[in-house]
């Protein structure tokens, strides 16, 4: 088989903490958060009053959409999709005004639910026996491969179309998707990423799980809590991020930008078996994960410098921890470093993996390990397993070289990702 | 209301579902919505709709099917706003 090799070339980010990839790195540097409290989710006595919603001007799709696509457009979960994937290619080099379609560029970009606050008006319209006037635009818009849609048409993407959805491994899988199909050489690139649009309705349904952050309403930017003793929780945040894929040789010949390197990765379940579940994952699945991960990237425990975690800021963080130590057989001072995006930005569910991807490539061009921040009480369980230094609260500037990424969603499905500095003769 | 009025407020209509604006300028009752302004066939159904709501009249199906050019627009327009009244 040819060894092809699959780097990263584009970036684009709609995150909490920052709209754009210079806001989201100033972010990530900083320590800030992007955590607020919503007053309507007060009123709807709601446990967790506090979510991760970017700073989005939706009138800045006038930029990116014909005027007459954005007339009519109310998704916001495509909005965000939109942004952040023509951000990544043209950040890729690319131009988005083009007539000829991209036979060799294809698209995996994955999410959960429609917006569920647009569908309440359509459903009010049937309702009210008045379906004759929702028009032509509404399928698409609740369609789940409504973002794929969008973006491959603006695009002009003539490749595979995919739209994957495994819950909170969403945006990891989509990367991993398209790194395989570059890999084994069915496209030359792959516009990856996913979004995610928690409305008010998903918000109430996660609410009523019990699952969720809720003492520090009053103080939402302290709310994310990843590793600590005082962790209750996880904060549902919204956002989208996009990554241009590309065959080395194919960016070498165009004359891109290289900002990383895709190793290898693996995707996995646990078979909701042995302690898994519908809500939990099963060890042995997280354990072969990790393991399968690093033989398809062919590198050795050791070489891992960062873990960039799933770590929600509940029970399972510890549980997590573990099962990086069983698969790394590394532990105590040995252990790698290990930081949480969530700190920042809450659980982005469906658009978590690749907003956090898009933060590990953004450490290793720059080298640094961003900060856990609301790591006051780091939870003596973990800081038994692993050494405190490994799990920094300010930010560390250092050439890291491999970084490991992580996601586990509900359905018991894992994704673990190897991702490394791009080096000539890697 | 007469033909030319309701021109120049199709117009308006028009303008969202239109790439290029500045076909609108040269509209007259012969232009083709579809081949002339490159309308997108499925905004058709989003016409009729805001042109429902517009001018208060119900434009059902078999009168919808009718309309490809501005003149025929306003055709079905007129005759459902006099039945209407």
């Amino acid at each position: 088989m040819v060894n092809r090799r699959v780097v990263v070339t584009g970036l684009g980010v709609v995150s909490p903490n920052g709209v754009g990839i210079t806001a989201f790195l100033h972010s990530l540097q900083q320590g800030i958060s992007g955590l607020k409290f919503i007053p309507k989710y007060e009123e709807l006595k709601y446990n967790c009053q506090v979510s991760g919603v970017p700073d989005f001007d939706w009138n800045s799709l006038h930029a990116y959409l014909p005027d007459v696509t954005f007339h009519g457009l109310k998704g916001v979960g495509i909005g965000y999709a939109v942004k952040a994937a023509l951000d990544a290619w043209m950040d890729a080099g690319n131009n988005v005004e083009q007539d000829e379609v991209n036979w060799d560029t294809g698209c995996v970009f994955g999410n959960s639910v429609a917006d569920s606050e647009n569908m309440k008006r359509v459903i009010a319209m049937v309702d009210a026996k008045e379906a004759r006037k929702l028009g032509s635009r509404v399928v698409e818009q609740m369609m789940n491969s409504g973002p794929t849609a969008y973006i491959s048409g603006l695009l002009n993407l003539g490749n595979k179309i995919v739209t994957n959805s495994s819950a909170c491994a969403t945006g990891s899988q989509s990367v991993l998707m398209g790194y395989e199909y570059i890999k084994h050489g069915y496209a030359k690139r792959m516009l990856v990423g996913s979004t995610e649009y928690i409305d008010q309705y998903i918000f109430g349904a996660f609410d009523s799980m019990r699952i969720l952050s809720r003492k520090f309403n009053a103080v939402p930017e302290k709310a994310s809590r990843p590793m600590s003793a005082t962790a209750g929780g996880f904060v549902p945040g919204s956002g989208s991020a996009a990554l241009v894929l590309e065959d080395l040789e194919y960016a070498q010949a165009r004359g891109a930008n290289i900002y990383a390197e895709i190793l290898g990765g693996a995707n996995n379940s646990g078979g909701q078996r042995d302690g898994g579940s519908m809500t939990a994952p099963n060890p042995e699945g997280i354990v072969r994960c990790i393991k399968d991960a690093l033989s398809n990237a062919q590198i050795l425990p050791n070489e891992i410098d960062l873990i960039s975690g799933h770590l929600t800021a509940t029970g399972a963080d510890k549980l997590e921890i573990q099962n990086w130590i069983k698969a790394l057989k590394r532990e105590s001072g040995n252990f790698p470093f290990i930081n949480s995006v969530k700190s920042m930005i809450g659980h982005c569910l469906s658009a978590a993996g690749s907003i956090e991807i898009v933060a590990v490539i953004l450490q290793l061009m720059h080298g640094f390990i961003h900060p856990n921040i609301n790591l006051e009480d780091p939870n003596p369980e973990i800081t038994k397993l692993i050494d405190i230094d490994s799990i920094p609260v300010k930010r560390i500037d250092k050439e890291i070289d491999i970084v490991a990424k992580s996601n586990f969603g509900f359905g018991d499905v894992n994704t673990c990702l190897i991702f490394s500095k791009y080096k000539q003769n890697g | 209301m007469d033909r030319h009025s309701i021109l120049e407020e199709l117009k308006k209509v028009l303008a969202p579902y239109t790439k290029n604006k500045e076909l609108l300028n040269s509209v007259t009752e012969h232009t083709n919505l579809i081949t002339d302004l490159h309308i997108n066939s499925a905004n058709l159904v989003d016409i009729i709709i805001d042109a429902e709501a517009k001018y208060n009249i119900e434009i059902d199906m078999d009168a919808a099917e009718k309309i490809s050019t501005v003149g025929s627009c306003i055709d079905v327009i007129l005759e459902k706003m006099n039945h209407a009244s």
